[in-house]
């Protein structure tokens, strides 16, 4: 990886590409040619810079905004300061939905990542068919959330779904699944896994085949066996590729929520509500616009520093070569 | 970019070219081998078997709480898609969110070209400071931007119109991002050439840089309609009329009104994966590329 990450980076370099200078077009004054190439730079820049601005920017500084009012969407808004985060850091409920979102993180980056790099070190061998099973694996991940949540949902019915009653075959009760609060956030845990297992295994597959071969070789030629090479070269080796997949994962995983709605809908009894869901009730369904964005920036702030940490972290473990 | 994929395709073809020796030592690889394709075919397998299921509930009429699962179809029928086309606007819903997928993957094609053209190959001040700030919209969730969008679009008069749902979506960053990426493999020596033939930067985007880049513009294309043709939670906040909906959100609808009829509610899964489906089969090479690549940024 470290090679070809250098090739790429000497490639890039990220001088001043300033090419197609009007060499051979008829003297213009400094002036007109200034503004022409402003105007071409506008030409380039604004399709992209409007919509970020007026969908993006915009309404990261409303929602700061609207955090300190009280709004159902409907009425004027109500200035109420930061009362809308008092509430929610004094309500233990907001402690329990960031839990079961953390819970949700931890059942869930386990399970893709060992699952992921067992199946990309058992594609990344002399393997006939690779490419068809590479794409079996993956095939989950173009897959909408929903249709993975509701086919899931059927998987693990109580009563008659496959699973359950593969499980009664071999004499097992099977659990009420996502009917059952103790087995909701796991029916859910399970669903997603299933759906990323491909795309982290695409990630590592990548980081691997950027090992140099020889430096396996040379483990071997030592004496080293399968799992000492494992953790000795191949997982060393791996680690910007496992930093990635971390990071990825808990920032997606602090915004789990499609899946969610579809396979349980933050129940039963709220047993699996997650930060998201929350957000999404509070506005569309109590119509308190106000604290939903306060609840959306405390979960930024959170994501933010959990990703910071890790990259001040990474240091520590990741090695760049 | 090109580096992943020689190395992937060069893995499989070396298999192919290598033949078992019957020293004791190949036999004894060629056992492992053996263990291994069992474990990746039957892992394969069950990872597919999801798959297999809903096919096989959606051919399955009158699946609901009282069947009990069975391999095969017993009597199988299409009765669940000619009912799910027929009592809802189904064909509606499908025709909404290829409507949409389409027009957001053409216009994230020029938005993303536009503007990786111009952190490519326009120096001007702060350039590095505004690609900071569109790399850093990468981080902002969705979820934090709902409330003020829907605000922001019903002020507009635009929610519950398909404009509402589209103009959101119109930039992204990691597709300016592949994009950029992938113009700045380009040499510039080839601009500098059009450029002494007398090509300003609209004719050197147009006819030096783009064809250079066809593989990233791929890849993204696959990517910006699978992420319209996926998307839920924004739809499912400004598209508010059944006939306005898109496939998720129909699909979601669904479970609720029919919670017991689970062959038309994997009928309409299967309709969603196929258009999915198809796109994947086709450009394989390219959604595995642009995964593999962002995780060697």
């Amino acid at each position: 990886m470290t090679a070809l990450l250098g090739e790429a980076a000497a490639d890039v370099g990220d001088g001043d590409r300033h090419v197609g200078a009007p060499v051979a077009r008829p003297p213009r004054t400094r002036r007109s040619r200034r503004i022409r190439y402003t105007l071409t730079v506008l030409a380039f820049l604004l399709p992209s810079a409007i919509p970020i601005v007026l969908f993006v920017l915009g309404p990261m500084v409303a929602a700061a905004w609207i955090s300190l009012t009280e709004w159902n969407l409907l009425s004027p808004a109500k200035w109420v300061g930061f009362e809308n985060y008092a509430n929610l850091l004094t309500d233990p409920e907001t402690a329990e939905i960031f839990l079961h979102t953390v819970y949700y993180i931890v059942g869930y980056l386990p399970l893709v990542y060992l699952g992921g790099l067992a199946i990309a070190l058992g594609l990344n061998t002399a393997l006939r068919g690779r490419t068809l099973l590479r794409g079996v694996y993956f095939l989950p991940v173009v897959t909408s959330w929903i249709v993975v949540a509701l086919v899931w949902r059927w998987l693990l019915n109580p009563v008659n779904g496959v699973v359950n009653t593969v499980l009664a075959f071999f004499g097992i009760e099977g659990p009420g699944w996502w009917a059952d609060p103790a087995w909701a956030m796991p029916s859910i845990i399970l669903a997603s896994a299933w759906k990323d297992l491909g795309f982290v295994m695409v990630i590592l597959l990548a980081g691997l085949q950027s090992i140099d071969p020889e430096l396996l070789d040379a483990a071997r030629v030592d004496g080293a066996g399968w799992w000492r090479r494992l953790f000795s070269v191949t997982l060393p080796l791996l680690s910007p590729a496992t930093f990635f997949v971390i990071v990825i994962s808990l920032i997606n995983g602090f915004q789990v929520f499609d899946q969610v709605y579809a396979m349980t809908g933050g129940g039963p009894g709220g047993a699996s509500q997650v930060v998201v869901q929350q957000i999404y009730d509070l506005t569309f369904r109590y119509g308190k616009a106000g604290e939903a964005s306060a609840l959306s920036w405390l979960l930024f702030i959170v994501i933010l520093a959990v990703t910071v940490v890790q990259i001040r972290g990474q240091r520590k473990w990741v090695n760049y070569g | 970019m090109a580096d992943t994929t020689t190395a992937v395709d060069g893995v499989a073809s070396g298999s192919r070219a290598r033949r078992p020796a019957r020293t004791p030592a190949a036999r004894a690889a060629l056992g492992r081998s053996i263990a291994l394709h069992v474990v990746i075919v039957v892992g394969a397998l069950l990872m597919f078997f999801p798959f297999y299921w809903t096919l096989v509930t959606s051919l399955s009429p009158g699946s609901g709480l009282t069947s009990t699962p069975s391999l095969l179809p017993a009597d199988p029928g299409l009765e669940a898609y000619v009912q799910l086309f027929s009592q809802l606007p189904f064909a509606r819903v499908v025709g909404n969110s290829l409507l949409l997928a389409v027009i957001t993957t053409l216009v994230q094609l020029v938005t993303s070209a536009t503007a990786a053209y111009a952190f490519s190959r326009l120096p001007f001040p702060g350039r590095t400071l505004v690609f900071g700030i569109y790399l850093a919209t990468m981080m902002i969730p969705l979820q934090v931007l709902v409330v003020p969008l829907f605000a922001e679009l019903k002020a507009f008069g635009l929610v519950d119109t398909y404009l509402g749902a589209l103009l959101p979506t119109f930039a992204a960053a990691f597709g300016i991002f592949l994009l950029r990426q992938a113009m700045n493999q380009v040499p510039v020596e080839l601009d500098e050439a059009a450029s002494i033939d007398g090509a300003g930067h609209f004719r050197i985007f147009w006819t030096v840089v783009l064809p250079n880049i066809r593989p990233a513009i791929a890849t993204l294309a696959v990517f910006a309609f699978m992420g319209s043709w996926n998307s839920f939670l924004w739809p499912l906040v400004v598209l508010r009329s059944p006939e306005l909906q898109t496939l998720p959100v129909a699909l979601a609808g669904l479970q609720g009104q029919y919670t017991t009829q689970w062959d038309i509610v994997m009928a309409g899964s299967v309709i969603s994966i196929l258009p999915m489906l198809a796109i994947y089969l086709f450009a394989q090479k390219y959604v595995i590329q642009g995964v593999a690549n962002t995780g060697l940024k």
